[in-house]
C-alpha cells in the first residue's frame, strides 16, 4: 500500500517534470538555453564594471585575473556568499562537535604491517594532491573546497590505522586561524577600497600562478579551513558511546 | 548523448530519491535517499548552464570566433559548488543526529502506527 502510493506520487511528479521541462513543444524553458545569460557573459568577459572586448591568457589589467571563471564568481564576485558558505560548514562542524565532543575515541588494535605502512604514505599523497588543487584553484578545475575535502579524506584514512594519529587540537587551531584570516582579508579590501572582500591585490597576468589577486590567498585559507573542518568532523565521528 | 540526457538523469535521480524518502523507514537510508535527491538537483542545475559543444569556462587560447558564448554558463556551476558544500555539512549533521536517535531508541527504524513496539 505504502509502496503503491509512493510509486503513484513519483510517477505523477515525474510526468510533471517531463511535461514542463523536457517534452517537445511549449514547455522547454529549462533546456532551450544556447548561450550564457547576460550576467554570466559579464562574468566571462570580466566586465562587470568595465568593458573588455577580448579576454586572453597573458592579458593584464582585468578586473579579475582568474582564468577559471567559476572560481572568479565564487571567490571574487560572490565572495560574501562564499564567506557565508564557510560559516554554514563551520556551524555544522560546531554542532557535531557539541553533540559528540565529549566521547572517547575508538581504541583500535595495533594495525598490521601493510595497513600501518601504506596508510601514512597514501594519506601523505592525498594531502599533497589536495594542496595542489586548492593552490591552483584559479587556473584549473577545483579549488579550496574539493582540495580541503581531499585533505580530509587523507585524515579519515589515517584514522583507520594506529600508526599516525592527527592531533585534534592542531586541527582546531588551523581551522580557527584560517577562518579569522579569511575575514581579515575581507577587511583589507574594506580598508583599502571601502568595500568588504574587494580584491586588494594586483591581478597580474592571466594564467600565471600569481594572478587573480587575493583568490590564491583566499583559496589557500579556504582549503586549510575546509580540510581541517572536515577532518574535525571525521575525528568526531570516530568516537564511541560510553 | 542527447541534449536532454543530463536533465533526464537529474530528474530520474530526484524521483529515485523521492521514492526512497516516501517508503524507507531506516533513518540512515532516508538520509542516503535525500543525498540522491540532492545530487539530482545539482546535476539539473549544472546542466542548465551547458549547451551542446560548450567549453569548460576556463579562459584559454583555443576559443575563436564565437567568443564568450562558446563557454558553458559558469554561474550555475558556482551556485552548485555552494550547494554541494552546504549539502555535505547538513548530511554530516543529519547522520550524527540519526546516530543519537539510534542510541536513544535502540533502533534506527522510524516509528509509526504499523510499527511493532521496540524491545530493548
Amino acid at each position: 500500500m505504502r509502496q503503491t502510493a509512493a510509486l503513484l506520487a513519483v510517477l505523477g511528479i515525474g510526468w510533471f517534470f517531463y511535461a514542463n521541462a523536457m517534452a517537445p513543444g511549449a514547455g522547454r524553458g529549462l533546456t532551450d538555453r544556447r548561450v550564457p545569460s547576460k550576467v554570466s557573459m559579464a562574468y566571462l568577459s570580466k566586465s562587470v564594471s568595465q568593458d573588455n572586448d577580448t579576454v586572453k591568457p597573458g592579458g593584464r589589467g582585468y578586473e579579475d585575473g582568474s582564468a577559471n571563471i567559476v572560481t572568479a564568481v565564487v571567490v571574487n564576485y560572490r565572495g560574501f556568499d562564499t564567506l557565508g558558505e564557510v560559516t554554514v560548514l563551520f556551524t555544522a562542524a560546531l554542532a557535531i562537535a557539541l553533540l559528540l565532543g565529549d566521547r572517547r575515541r575508538f581504541t583500535r588494535a595495533k594495525s598490521g604491517t601493510i595497513l600501518g605502512a601504506a596508510i601514512p604514505l597514501v594519506a601523505f599523497f592525498l594531502i599533497i594532491t589536495g594542496s595542489y588543487i586548492f593552490i591552483h584553484g584559479h587556473l584549473t578545475p577545483g579549488g579550496g573546497f574539493p582540495g580541503g575535502a581531499m585533505i580530509a579524506a587523507g585524515t579519515a584514512l589515517a584514522l583507520l590505522s594506529s600508526t599516525w594519529k592527527p592531533s585534534h587540537t592542531w586541527v582546531k587551531v588551523l581551522e580557527g586561524t584560517a577562518g579569522m584570516l579569511y575575514v581579515l582579508v575581507g577587511f583589507w579590501g574594506l580598508v583599502k577600497y571601502g568595500s568588504f572582500l574587494k580584491n586588494p591585490l594586483a591581478t597580474g597576468s592571466l594564467g600565471d600562478l600569481l594572478s587573480g589577486g587575493f583568490i590564491l590567498l583566499i583559496y589557500i585559507l579556504v582549503g586549510i579551513k575546509v580540510g581541517s573542518e572536515l577532518s574535525g568532523i571525521v575525528m568526531n565521528l570516530d568516537k564511541e558511546a560510553e | 548523448m542527447g541534449e536532454l540526457f543530463y536533465h533526464g538523469l537529474g530528474f530520474v535521480l530526484i524521483l529515485i530519491g523521492l521514492y526512497g524518502v516516501l517508503t524507507l523507514k531506516n533513518v540512515f537510508r532516508l538520509i542516503l535517499a535525500l543525498g540522491i535527491m540532492e545530487t539530482g538537483v545539482n546535476i539539473i542545475l549544472v546542466a542548465t548552464g551547458w549547451h551542446p559543444g560548450a567549453k569548460v569556462p576556463i579562459i584559454d587560447t583555443t576559443v575563436q570566433g564565437a567568443g564568450f558564448a562558446a563557454y558553458a554558463d559558469p554561474l550555475p556551476s558556482a551556485l552548485v559548488l555552494t550547494a554541494i558544500v552546504i549539502g555535505l555539512g547538513t548530511t554530516a549533521l543529519a547522520l550524527v543526529l540519526a546516530l543519537l536517535y539510534k542510541e536513544s531508541h535502540g533502533t534506527d527504524e522510524l516509528g509509526g502506527e504499523t510499527e511493532e513496539e521496540v524491545v530493548e
